[in-house]
């Protein structure tokens, strides 16, 4: 399989008051094309900044720099127009609250069109024939009678389906979906998940997704990031990261799940706050709530192959530790 | 319930039954909105005199059967000259009113959408304007350009202009920041058409709620424009020059004052309530409060 996107040295920072703040450091990854791949991480951790900054729609305030290659295209620094060629047809995007995302003022069927017309040099009437097809395709009960419905009219399930049918409307290589279950109930949210498998296995679409929640990153992904803080900390096949995670934050992420046997009120926590981006701390950032502290973690420890398919970025870890020495790391960087 | 969601999809009919017309204000008002604005059209037929001619004998003459509102110094009929003053003055009223939400709405719309330095070079005059005492504005473009009904409509459509720019820039800046606005974006539609088809048919309600209170003032200003003699020049009569007339004669024949003036407080009152009726539905989180 070959990489469909890569990133390198993805920073993304923003322009605030109190200087600037870090929102994402240094991440570097790439996914194959067909696959599912997770991008995890608690709130904040810059999961929903690094799939906005790859469709280059942050805000002007946002400062990106690195290199985005998407189909062996570089993607940051292309020009507005062409970025908007690219966005809704090659890479879409689901967003998180269905509620939310749909124009409340306009027919859920036209706005599935809309991303027909504004690539496909094609007709009304062809755009609405494609359109009540993907609705179909999605699940959605007689998509000619909801064509015209105002999206209050549909449950939050159909909504997100909706929402699916949009980003898949022009068959796009790549869907970022940002947590696209988070807003729905636990039986939707299983559906949801079928559906978006079913894509995969019927148009080949690769499937970045966006969650905290493990549960579902168990359920869906081939491979996982973990991200904590603006960095990405661990990547690995599903299957490896619940069976021996290997980065603190992860083994800690992982024994923070609840269980069944566990007595109620006692909920197990990473002990510590998540570091201020304004002003992280230097090296790693998970280094100010991490058990196994030491010295050599005030040097960023750089993203290395502990196996083919499991990458680390801990100190602990004797892939890092030959990826980067740490005179070498403080010097230059992790290059 | 069969709700007929058309094009748009909050239905105008849905919003007319549920919203405007469910507030005892709002049937009030616009109730009595239609039927002003029926006599303002129909005026030739509905007035029982000519408005200008003059009857010698009935100089100053209190109300009767035949003139329900009496005469004026001239002898001419009140109740006809209020009818065709009413048409002059509402037409005024609404015409200022359009042509200032034509010109307003776009530019809020496109500073509010862009923000930046787009925001900037189009607010920032615009505050300037606001920034001027209303009447005086007005007396000084009359002044300028000279006196008449059309003029203080423009006059009006400047001084309001600023207003609606305004009220559609903050609900255009909320409504930007809404999710559905960057999944517009995120799904390659042009701008172009995400301002015409997402943001303004979400962010107009305010400023039809604000205009619709607006055209009440409208004709109040209207009517102290031509007060001062700087609206409606003569043979035109508009609410303004009758009031000018009849202040003369306030002691001795009332009548000549009081209709002109009742005209327009019920006509102020009704947008107002009409206006009340529409926020409920349009601007429920009460931007224009």
């Amino acid at each position: 399989m070959s990489d469909l996107l890569r990133l390198e040295h993805v920073d993304v920072g923003f322009a605030a008051e109190d200087g600037r703040v870090s929102a994402v450091s240094d991440v570097s990854l790439s996914v194959s094309e067909g696959e599912i791949f997770g991008l995890v991480g608690e709130s904040g951790c810059g999961k929903t900044t690094l799939a906005m900054a790859l469709m280059g729609l942050l805000p002007a305030t946002a400062h990106v720099a690195g290199s985005v290659r998407f189909q062996g295209v570089e993607l940051l620094g292309l020009p507005p127009e062409e970025l908007r060629r690219l966005r809704g047809d090659r890479i879409s995007m689901i967003f998180q609250d269905p509620m939310t995302s749909l124009d409340p003022t306009f027919p859920v069927g036209e706005q599935v069109a809309e991303t027909i017309t504004a690539h496909r040099d094609v007709d009304k009437a062809r755009a609405r024939e494609r359109a009540l097809e993907l609705l179909g395709d999605v699940g959605i009960p007689e998509p000619d009678r909801r064509f015209g419905d105002a999206p209050h009219r549909l449950s939050g399930g159909m909504r997100q389906r909706v929402v699916i049918a949009t980003a898949l409307a022009n068959e796009p290589a790549l869907v970022l979906a940002d947590e696209p279950t988070t807003a729905l109930d636990v039986t939707i949210q299983a559906q949801v998940l079928d559906l978006l498998r079913e894509l995969r296995t019927r148009l080949q679409t690769t499937i970045v997704l966006i969650t905290h929640d493990l549960g579902v990153v168990a359920q869906i992904c081939d491979r996982v990031g973990v991200m904590y803080a603006g960095q990405l900390v661990e990547v690995a096949r599903v299957s490896e990261i619940f069976r021996s995670p290997r980065h603190p934050y992860t083994q800690a992420l992982l024994a923070a799940l609840p269980t069944q046997h566990q007595a109620p009120g006692s909920l197990r926590v990473i002990p510590g706050r998540v570091p201020n981006l304004a002003d992280p701390p230097p090296g790693c950032r998970f280094s100010t709530r991490c058990p196994y502290v030491m010295d050599v973690c005030a040097n960023v420890p750089p993203l290395a192959h502990e196996t083919d398919e499991h990458l680390i970025a801990c100190w602990l870890s004797e892939a890092t530790k030959q990826a980067g020495q740490p005179d070498h790391a403080a010097a230059g960087g992790a290059a | 319930m069969s709700v007929a969601v058309t094009t748009s999809g909050a239905a105008p009919r849905t919003v007319w039954r549920r919203g405007i017309l469910a507030s005892r204000k709002g049937r009030w008002g616009f109730g009595i909105l239609t039927g002003l604005a029926l006599v303002a059209i129909f005026a030739p037929l509905l007035a029982p005199h000519d408005p200008n001619a003059i009857d010698a004998t009935r100089i100053l003459a209190p109300p009767d059967l035949a003139h329900p509102f009496g005469s004026d110094a001239l002898g001419r009929d009140v109740l006809s000259r209020v009818i065709f003053a009413y048409r002059v003055s509402l037409g005024v009223a609404v015409g200022s009113t359009l042509l200032a939400f034509l010109v307003g709405v776009p530019l809020g719309l496109y500073a509010g959408y862009h923000g930046g330095w787009v925001d900037t070079a189009i607010m920032r005059p615009i505050d300037m304007v606001l920034a001027l005492p209303a009447m005086l504005l007005a007396v000084a473009l009359i002044a300028i350009i000279g006196p008449g009904s059309n003029i203080s409509a423009l006059a009006i459509a400047v001084i309001y202009m600023p207003i609606l720019a305004r009220v559609v820039r903050s609900s255009t800046l909320v409504v930007v920041s809404q999710t559905y606005v960057e999944a517009a974006r995120a799904r390659g539609t042009r701008s172009r058409t995400i301002i015409t088809r997402h943001v303004l048919p979400n962010a107009i309600g305010p400023a039809i709620v604000q205009a619709t209170i607006l055209m009440g003032f409208a004709l109040q200003i209207e009517a102290a424009l031509s007060f001062l003699g700087l609206g409606a020049q003569p043979p035109t009569s508009s609410l303004g020059v009758m009031l000018a007339d009849g202040r003369d004669v306030l002691t001795q024949a009332p009548w000549v004052e009081v209709f002109p003036g009742l005209a327009i407080a019920i006509t102020v009152l009704a947008f107002n309530f009409f206006g009340d009726g529409l926020r409920s539905r349009l601007d429920p989180t009460g931007v224009t409060e």
